[in-house]
């Protein structure tokens, strides 16, 4: 019986296989890249009914994080003030401006203002900012550099594989408690935050919970 | 090194006078084909079946296959469009029917592996004529099998975060569980038993392959009427194209052969220490629990055991009926049967060791919980599943004693039948009573399946027929070179006579296959 098929035949497996190979990386490593957090959330930046300036706030007015997220060392939940914290100030500094309008109207009618939150975790995941603030992960370490934003954007990812880094290696970020609201501070040096990081890991005996129940429960 | 027979008459001292008055006692062995069976006959008997016309009872078997089958499809869609909670499965039974099916389906798988690999090793020829059956068996029973995990993971769709992928999440599987070492487990299993069972088709395939243009004058010859003319021309080019793909290029030359025979023994050499990991890794789902009647070490030889056993008793269910189907007596002989039924003999005396074993460890070992799980395990609200089991399992193979017994296919294909029902309550003694009945009394419950339990379970004896219908209509149903070779006497081509010690030194030196005819049989 003469042959079905010629001799070039052999190489389609090949081909094929070779093909699907190609097909399936590019298909993980865009998927990997574009639909995960730190690319489909970092630099979220929506315009905000006012657009508050927290370089301001905190580099020129030197306010502390706490005097606005008031409840941030003894609550899960790290509170966007009311319209009053705003006024308490605001009252007497820049009475008239215009692009403090929404405050003040929110202040005469008692509605709050419809901030836009940018910092979201999902509901299947229990995060408490207490605990973290208190053991000396600095708000830098979540919501980056905030201090030095005009308006506030997403800056870190926010992902699982995120949160796991500073879950298995805590050493490399936890600081001291009294520099936990600096958000400019820095060890000296790598070696320095190392020893000073092992020790505070020792002495607080911090033992970050890497199983799923620790934060999904 | 082995001697010539020449050679080995020549070095040999002389006889002594004595020996010239002794008269070896011959030990004939039962020919593994039957009725002197030419080389022909054996192609044409297993060709066929996949070259005549589909019979009608065929379409019959199929279409009540697949209507079964709608009933896990049905079934399982129900399961995932409302949850896992429409199984039985509730404190304190959290497993339930899933992972008894799970259990049982894979237990079955094990008397493929068995045969097609540790017989293969310890060159027992009479795996031949049922090897591939029993692998097609394996890969079908792990198909049943890994739905049932599958889908009490809850959300199927996340299933492959059971198997280590980087991911973005960065988690990983639980790595001590030895639900997770399943997972390797049975991949391994189901990937190996797959290879080994396509590449030893290879051969049988081009065999087909080179039958197709005969079929295929026949066919359209024979064709009533233009339109199945027309089907026939269409059918059997695509039976030409399906044929030769699949027998990869083979053309029956000895490298051909060098090499199939080099990776079916390495193949056979992975497989063998999956006939025993498996079911072992099954048996630490229990085994690495604490829970009294699962905590115990005899778990792994006796899970191997009970799974050989109830792949021999499947085996038995599916060979016999076809066996009278498609009149395979003369390769599949009486001798085959009883080696069979003395293997499900010995797996069943092992099995009626092991449940004797549990009981006296559980008084010996004077664990109160111990003692409670297996006296309630024989007299508690679950009696009725133990007594079940024992009677099906310890019991009915002790038949197998009989030559009367095994000589009765009938009876033989029943007691294969009561092996199957007494291995499934095994796993269901094994997995609820534990549950049912563990340390805390204020926590005891009793587990019934659910209407959708029943359904999925039911609905995979229909899938598996499926499969197994389609493996004997399409697929070639025997590895016709092995089986050739061993009937005699055109299996030994240089044909050494019936001298006892003779015929020993040369048989050594025969090649096991008789190569030549193959893929130009006809």
């Amino acid at each position: 019986m003469a042959n079905l098929f010629k001799k070039s035949v052999n190489l389609i497996p090949l081909k094929v296989i070779i093909a699907l190979a190609m097909t399936a990386s590019a298909v993980i490593a865009g998927v990997t890249y574009y639909f995960t957090p730190k690319y489909s959330r970092v630099g979220y930046q929506p315009t905000q009914p006012v657009a508050f300036d927290h370089s301001l706030h905190v580099e020129q007015v030197g306010m502390d994080c706490r005097y606005c997220h008031t409840y941030v060392d003894r609550s899960e939940h790290s509170n966007v003030p009311a319209t009053n914290t705003c006024m308490s100030c605001h009252s007497m500094v820049l009475t008239d401006s215009p692009q403090l309008a929404p405050i003040r109207e929110s202040y005469a009618t008692g509605e709050p203002v419809q901030w836009v939150k940018i910092h979201k975790t999902p509901d299947y995941v229990y995060f408490n900012h207490a605990a973290h603030v208190n053991r000396g992960i600095s708000c830098v370490e979540c919501h980056g550099q905030i201090n030095e934003m005009e308006v506030v954007y997403h800056a870190k990812s926010l992902s699982m594989a995120f949160c796991l880094e500073c879950h298995k290696n805590p050493e490399d970020y936890i600081r001291p408690l009294d520099k936990v609201y600096d958000l400019n501070w820095e060890a000296e040096s790598q070696q320095a935050q190392a020893r000073m990081g092992e020790d505070l890991v020792h002495q607080w005996n911090i033992n970050p919970p890497l199983s799923c129940s620790g934060c999904h429960r | 090194m082995a001697l010539s027979a020449e050679e080995f008459q020549t070095v040999q001292a002389p006889k002594p006078e004595v020996l010239k008055k002794v008269d070896p006692v011959s030990l004939p062995q039962r020919p593994l084909v039957e009725n002197n069976r030419s080389f022909h006959y054996i192609t044409d008997l297993i060709c066929s079946i996949v070259e005549v016309k589909t019979p009608t009872w065929w379409w019959i078997a199929f279409t009540v296959a697949a209507l079964t089958a709608s009933f896990t499809l049905m079934g399982l869609t129900y399961l995932v469009s409302t949850g896992v909670g429409v199984w039985g499965l509730n404190n304190p039974v959290n497993w339930g029917w899933a992972i008894v099916n799970f259990v049982f389906w894979i237990g079955i798988g094990h008397a493929g592996t068995l045969i097609s690999a540790i017989l293969c090793l310890l060159k027992q020829s009479w795996r031949t004529s049922i090897n591939r059956a029993a692998e097609a068996m394996t890969i079908f029973a792990v198909v049943c099998a890994g739905i049932f995990p599958l889908f009490h993971v809850g959300r199927v769709w996340f299933a492959w975060w059971l198997f280590p992928l980087p991911n973005a999440n960065w988690i990983w599987p639980q790595f001590r569980s030895p639900l997770e070492w399943d997972v390797f487990a049975v991949s391994t299993y189901g990937t190996v038993s797959f290879l080994f069972w396509c590449m030893g088709m290879i051969p049988d395939f081009a065999t087909i392959r080179d039958r197709c243009g005969e079929v295929a004058k026949r066919r359209i010859e024979g064709a009533s009427g233009a339109v199945e003319k027309a089907f026939q021309i269409g059918y059997q080019k695509f039976r030409l194209y399906l044929y030769t793909i699949l027998s990869a290029g083979w053309r029956g030359s000895t490298n051909h052969w060098r090499n199939f025979e080099m990776a079916y023994l390495l193949l056979a050499g992975l497989c063998t220490p999956l006939v025993l990991s498996v079911h072992t890794i099954v048996s630490f789902d229990f085994a690495a629990s604490i829970l009294p009647g699962w905590h115990t070490t005899i778990f792994p030889p006796y899970f191997v055991a009970g799974a050989i056993f109830s792949g021999f008793g499947m085996v038995l269910t599916l060979m016999l009926p076809l066996r009278a189907l498609y009149g395979l007596h003369d390769l599949i002989t009486q001798a085959h049967i009883d080696n069979m039924c003395k293997i499900t003999l010995a797996t069943g005396s092992m099995v009626g060791y092991a449940y004797a074993m549990e009981f006296f460890i559980a008084w010996y070992g004077a664990n109160p919980y111990e003692g409670f799980a297996f006296v309630n395990r024989a007299f508690g609200q679950y009696s009725w599943a133990y007594w079940i089991m024992i009677s099906c399992n310890v019991i009915s193979p002790q038949l197998f004693w009989f030559k009367s017994v095994r000589d009765n296919a009938a009876l033989v294909w029943v007691i294969s039948i009561f092996v199957n029902v007494g291995m499934w309550f095994e796993r269901f003694v094994i997995t609820v009573t534990s549950l049912a009945n563990d340390f805390l009394p204020s926590s005891w419950g009793y587990y019934s399946p659910t209407m959708v339990d029943i359904f999925t379970y039911f609905g995979t004896f229909g899938l598996f027929s499926v499969l197994f219908l389609l493996f004997i209509r399409f697929l070639p149903l025997m590895a016709l070179s092995e089986v050739k070779a061993l009937s005699m006497p055109q299996g030994d081509p240089h044909y050494h006579g019936t001298d006892h010690r003779d015929s020993h030194t040369h048989k050594a030196k025969t090649p096991v296959h008789h190569h030549g005819e193959e893929g130009v049989d006809q």
